[in-house]
């Protein structure tokens, strides 16, 4: 490793991300491979026994490795006081890429996952319309359809964080509520304008059908911009978790307001004024005023690996990692330090990224066995740059756990332990 | 060059069993036509500004009853809770301390209340209180926040009179960048 000249592009490690490609690096991988790699060495290999029997075929439904089970979405101890309620969070850490797969989706319920036959649901658009219009899910697959990947988080992911003493956390139990997906469905407009929007019709009120009716008012604006009806997740319908046979998503925007089991959408006038934009998904500030209708989510980003509660288990390079995510446009840059926010480095930002979607970003450090703290800061389109926690928490106060999207750290010290930490 | 058509039938074949085969016209109008009256049992929305909330009504004394039968085991005998999220009753925003936000404290709209019990409470049986059920238990809820007298009438015209000490609280955010 000495041999390679590897340009240091920022305090304490990190290696300009232009040596990800070609060079080869012998040390870096997942921090799984490193027990491996010593467990071998040495050894002379023989054929495996799987290479000498033929193998199951192929099966109408598939399964993940056997060896993969442990990756699990992380979820709560279900409360009697809140039957069906709770998130699950999805693995961060053990994930790759931009999109979640549909199992490792997170979820958050307010009351259960509805059993619902599509033939007897129906989707009603009323009020300020001119035709009032109830559709059914085989007439909705009959419309022009758009498939688009976006990110989707829960407005309370990361709230932990606006605590007085850090968490000993993963990413997945600190950050694990937000998830990429290709989204396929209705553009939402075209379901209202067949409706007729009426004058005087500025906000559109989202009712589903589990067993809370969930509602959420959306001002109209938004309603004919980009949000869709969506039928499909990476490809295949949704799945009940995520509200099939259909909801609403609304790209970028808290994951409250994409109600699930979408049955209902009245235009009116004034928004409901519902539970869950009231009394919760509300920022209560300093002046105890409180902050109603906050839907894009902030600009963020995250380090998935190395990340809490991790180990490194030898010296060398590795390839920090992370997603990045913005509710205002796209990820423009991913900046990574490991010197607690003393010196940046540029990250290596996946190309395919889209606008409102997960952005991959990899950058090699060298961890030579000293304590460091990583961090990463994203920037997006709009020139949006992700605040440090204790910035956020000037402006925003602490009070509110909603909105959380300020810079986050992992410490690493000498054994190799990697915590959160407020650095 | 494709059509709308064309795109339709292409897409039906490539999703197979889902769907079966149609053929679609230029412009998309599928929906059925629906009214309003046919609406009155499945539009469960209660706004502020009183509209669609149906009859019947109730006082605090009550909804005692059916509070302490249907509701106390999370939300305590007074509405002081199991926890803190169970909590309906107290609180006060302005509190040198963290703020504790329950229905008395923090809830803008008295509408928000009858919305939110009629479609969603209790939430081990949602939707099976009866319209006068829930103006007498959301009357009980006002009148331990000491909101309203506990001989008061709810009802959809009375209801939207309430007015709650937080109404001015909030600033809405729908149209921020």
């Amino acid at each position: 490793m000495s041999e390679l000249k590897l340009e240091k592009v920022a305090n304490n490690g990190l290696i300009n991300r232009r040596h990800l490609f070609g060079l080869g690096l012998a040390g870096i991988g997942t921090l799984a491979s490193t027990s491996l790699f010593g467990a071998t060495a040495g050894l002379n290999l023989e054929i495996p026994g799987w290479s000498k029997q033929p193998g199951p075929g192929a099966s109408g439904y598939g399964a993940r490795s056997r060896f993969t089970d442990d990756m699990q979405r992380l979820a709560g101890n279900p409360d009697p006081f809140y039957p069906g309620g709770g998130a699950s969070r999805s693995p961060l850490h053990q994930l790759q890429g931009s999109i979640t797969p549909n199992s490792l989706h997170f979820e958050r319920h307010h009351a259960g996952i509805p059993d619902i036959d599509p033939a007897q649901h129906n989707l009603v658009i009323h009020g300020l319309v001119r035709n009032p219009l109830v559709f059914s899910y085989e007439d909705l697959l009959r419309y022009p359809m758009v498939s688009k990947i976006y990110f989707l988080e829960c407005s309370g992911n990361s709230s932990t964080l606006f605590g007085s003493t850090p968490a000993d956390g993963s990413v997945q139990s600190i950050h694990g509520l937000v998830s990429g997906a290709e989204w396929t469905g209705i553009l939402l407009s075209t379901l209202l304008d067949e409706a007729g929007i009426r004058s005087g019709a500025s906000w559109i009120n989202a009712v589903g059908a589990d067993a809370a009716s969930m509602g959420r008012s959306i001002p109209l604006n938004r309603a004919m911009d980009d949000v869709m009806l969506a039928l499909f997740q990476n490809g295949e319908p949704l799945r009940p978790s995520q509200g099939y046979p259909m909801r609403l998503f609304v790209p970028g925007c808290e994951g409250n307001i994409s109600v699930k089991w979408l049955t209902q959408i009245k235009l009116t006038s004034e928004p409901s004024q519902f539970r869950d934009e009231t009394s919760k998904y509300t920022d209560t500030r300093e002046d105890r005023k409180s902050l109603q209708f906050t839907y894009p989510m902030g600009t963020k980003s995250t380090i998935t690996s190395p990340s809490g509660q991790m180990k490194l288990g030898r010296q060398g390079i590795y390839q920090i990692t992370g997603i990045a995510w913005s509710g205002h446009g796209n990820i423009r840059r991913v900046e990574v330090s490991a010197d607690g926010g003393r010196t940046w480095a540029d990250s290596m930002i996946e190309s395919h990224q889209s606008v409102k979607a997960l952005a991959r970003f990899r950058i090699p450090w060298e961890w030579t066995g000293g304590n460091a703290v990583l961090q990463s800061r994203a920037t997006d389109s709009h020139g949006n740059v992700q605040p440090t926690r204790m910035s956020l928490i000037a402006e925003k106060g602490n009070i509110g756990t909603y909105h959380f999207h300020g810079i986050q750290s992992w410490a690493v010290n000498a054994a190799g332990d990697v915590t959160n930490v407020y650095a | 060059m494709f059509t709308l058509k064309r795109i339709a039938v292409l897409s039906a074949i490539a999703l197979g069993p889902l769907i079966s085969l149609s053929v679609v016209g230029h412009a998309q109008s599928l929906g059925t036509s629906i009214s309003e009256s046919q609406l009155q049992s499945f539009d469960l929305i209660a706004p502020p500004d009183g509209s669609g909330y149906p009859e019947g009504s109730g006082t605090a004394v009550q909804g005692r009853d059916i509070f302490e039968r249907r509701c106390a085991a999370c939300h305590g005998m007074k509405g002081e809770g199991t926890s803190a999220l169970t909590r309906l009753v107290g609180g006060d925003m302005q509190s040198e301390d963290l703020p504790i936000r329950t229905v008395g404290s923090f809830w803008p709209h008295a509408s928000t209340l009858f919305d939110y019990v009629q479609r969603a409470m209790p939430a081990d049986a949602p939707k099976s209180l009866s319209s006068s059920e829930v103006y007498q238990v959301i009357a009980y809820i006002l009148n331990l926040n000491e909101i309203i007298s506990n001989s008061q009438i709810l009802n959809k015209e009375t209801l939207m009179q309430v007015e709650m000490p937080n109404k001015d609280g909030f600033v809405d955010r729908s149209q921020a960048p």
